[in-house]
């Protein structure tokens, strides 16, 4: 194990990062989340659970993943850009990390039924993709916006075995996703187990994700060194929507001198436009109207469609560890072409968020010429395509 | 503990169910329609001995369809916490008035605020679902400071010492969650509301009302055997949405009013 950061520890006994985080759930949960809470520290602090979830990620889901420099669009930016190619994990996307993790927490829980929310369907068909290998049944709520646009990844999810709900209430993307998916669990908490695929959610959700979501950022700190030279980054950047790469990634690196930006899609920036509040069980900012009553996110990437964020990222924005920008749609599918062409890379829409920031802070002097940066690209664009071709059409 | 402070939700039920009578709670969604209110005089004339409001949450976890989609009606017809109590304040019902929603609106508006605003209003109690009692001390001190009952919810899965706790802190009413589910009607009653019932009234004299899952009068009798009485929402709700207007209400909830009361007789007023 790599020594734990001093920023990025453990929330407190309340699950608490600062004034966010907490466990806001209904009655019903509040014993399911404490029994959780357990079994994860027990887990975590078990060297054959580390040892048997390290060989998964290794032998299964294709870890460690490489870091690539891109070569051309560096030197076009006048920078020195890494991509953590979390696209060439199993799956497709970081996903895979934490669902493995808590497939396998399942598993030693002796909870048979795996349920999971999904926005984009990267979280959907990971779960799923878990849920086979290890013999659980799986069930994915997904909102009917997303499983038209993503319909290949329902199909997907389909083929593994799993069953996907449509669920038809509020604006039928994430947000509703996840509220179906708790409503399930308050039914079924006795024998269900709710893998929530984001650094949300009551604790220990936003702590346990990160956990298993750390691989990525020590991975990438290490592997940056050698490019390096023995020094880390001088900046590290991650799409942001609950923030699960983002929290990963930033794990590695918080104790290093490096600058921490997460990056928010324009029409859900939680961080960026809203404001503290208490919803999915946390205390975290959230787009909300006047009354407090939650607003629906925007945004070309189902993966980001979230008006809330986890409760972590809002305290490394109140702390200023972290600092979070937002990008435009517009900007996003520029990305997106750019590193097609420079790098024969097709990121998914959602890192695409965190190139465009940085191509604009290029262009805007708010990135010096020369700065190191590491990229988490989170997953690959496959899944995209057809609404890529749709937009630019 | 220091002195316990009875407000007048909980005076109103200690005082109704030490008279021998089954409490009876119905809900009802606030800004539903434009005569919300005449179904909240409806059901008070019907007898019912006190009201639930429910404030209108975009996000509703604990909520099962037919409240869901009171929800959505009531959210669309623009209604807010603000206007609510203030159409609570001009409301002029005879039973006590209790909200329940979701506790993002009350940390939106600020636990002190709001609690001021709810005695304002007349309200006197408050139900939140997604605030667990380890997260409720701040809510609790600011209502209990404005004479609101911060009413505490237990559930099938509670363990034993932290229903005590829980028991203890409630004010207004103990709300037992009679199943583990989300509101809506059951075709028949859970064991679990019987089981959850009688665990409650075992280590509390505050009134203990059994709720989600209560459908019909003979349902409200069977679970009254264990408990102070009951909270009735989406049964309600449903005729609600299906048009039937205060008389509908006013008729449901005196079928279930005259259940308990042929069940436990003497306990006319």
């Amino acid at each position: 194990m790599t020594a734990a950061t001093s920023m990025m520890g453990e929330p407190n006994e309340a699950g608490r990062f600062g004034e966010f985080g907490g466990r806001y759930v209904p009655e019903s949960l509040v014993p399911a989340c404490l029994e959780l809470e357990r079994a994860f520290h027990e887990a975590w602090d078990d060297p054959l659970f580390r040892s048997e979830l390290n060989e998964l990620l290794h032998s299964y889901a294709g870890r460690p993943t490489p870091v690539t420099e891109c070569r051309q669009l560096s030197s076009e930016l006048g920078i020195r850009l890494m991509l953590k190619r979390e696209d060439l994990a199993h799956t497709g996307s970081h996903k895979i990390n934490n669902v493995l993790g808590q497939a396998l927490l399942a598993k030693r829980m002796g909870k048979h039924r795996f349920i999971a929310e999904t926005g984009a369907g990267q979280h959907g068909v990971a779960s799923a993709t878990a849920a086979a290998l290890l013999g659980l049944e799986c069930v994915v709520y997904m909102g009917e916006v997303d499983v038209k646009r993503q319909a290949l990844n329902v199909f997907r999810m389909q083929l593994l075995g799993a069953t996907v709900i449509p669920v038809t209430s509020g604006a039928r993307t994430l947000k509703d996703a996840i509220n179906d998916a708790l409503r399930d669990w308050v039914a079924s908490v006795e024998s269900t187990y709710y893998c929530i695929g984001s650094v949300v959610g009551p604790h220990p959700y936003p702590f346990m994700v990160r956990q298993f979501q750390r691989v990525v950022g020590e991975e990438a700190r290490e592997q940056c060194r050698v490019i390096l030279n023995g020094e880390d980054p001088d900046l590290v950047v991650a799409c942001v929507g609950g923030g699960s790469n983002a929290a990963g990634t930033f794990a590695g690196f918080a104790d290093t001198k490096a600058r921490l930006v997460g990056v928010e899609p324009e029409g859900g920036a939680a961080n960026g436009h809203g404001v503290a509040g208490i919803v999915h069980g946390m205390r975290s900012n959230f787009l909300q109207d006047e009354s407090g009553q939650i607003e629906e996110a925007t945004s070309i990437s189902a993966g980001l469609d979230y008006p809330g964020v986890g409760p972590e990222h809002a305290y490394l924005a109140a702390i200023g560890r972290a600092t979070y920008e937002s990008v435009s749609d517009a900007e996003v599918l520029d990305a997106f072409q750019r590193l097609a062409r420079t790098e024969g890379i097709l990121p998914a829409l959602e890192p695409a968020h965190a190139l465009a920031w940085i191509i604009r802070a290029t262009e805007e002097g708010k990135i010096a010429q020369g700065e190191r940066i590491l990229m988490t690209l989170s997953g690959r664009g496959d899944k995209d395509v057809a609404e890529i071709m749709e937009l630019l059409s | 503990m220091s002195v316990r402070v009875v407000g007048p939700l909980e005076e109103r039920l200690r005082a109704n169910r030490d008279a021998g009578r089954k409490l009876l709670v119905p809900y009802v969604t606030a800004g539903l329609d434009e005569g919300w209110l005449d179904i909240v005089r409806a059901v008070a004339a019907a007898g019912a001995d006190a009201v639930e409001i429910g404030i209108p949450f975009s996000d509703p976890v604990m909520d099962g369809p037919v409240i869901q989609e009171a929800s959505v009606r009531a959210l669309a017809r623009g209604t807010t916490p603000a206007s609510v109590l203030a159409e609570l304040a001009r409301a002029d019902v005879e039973v006590p008035l209790a909200v329940m929603t979701y506790v993002n609106l009350f940390a939106h508006a600020g636990y002190h605020r709001m609690a001021q605003s709810l005695a304002a209003a007349g309200v006197s109690g408050a139900i939140l679902p997604d605030l667990p009692i380890d997260e409720a001390a701040e809510w609790m001190s600011e209502a209990e400071a404005a004479g609101v009952d911060a009413v505490q919810l237990v559930a099938p899965t509670t363990p034993e010492g932290r229903l005590l706790r829980i028991c203890e802190a409630s004010h207004g009413f103990v709300y037992a969650v009679g199943l583990l589910g989300v509101t809506g009607e059951r075709a028949d009653v859970a064991n679990s509301a019987l089981v959850i019932a009688r665990r409650c009234r075992s280590v509390t004299e505050t009134p203990v009302l059994v709720g989600v899952g209560v459908t019909t009068p003979k349902q409200a009798v069977t679970i009254s055997e264990e408990s102070d009485g009951v909270v009735v929402g989406s049964a309600l709700i449903r005729r609600l949405l299906n048009g039937e207007g205060p008389e509908g209400a006013g008729a449901f909830i005196g079928s279930l009013r005259e259940a308990l009361d042929d069940r436990w007789p003497g306990t006319q007023e």
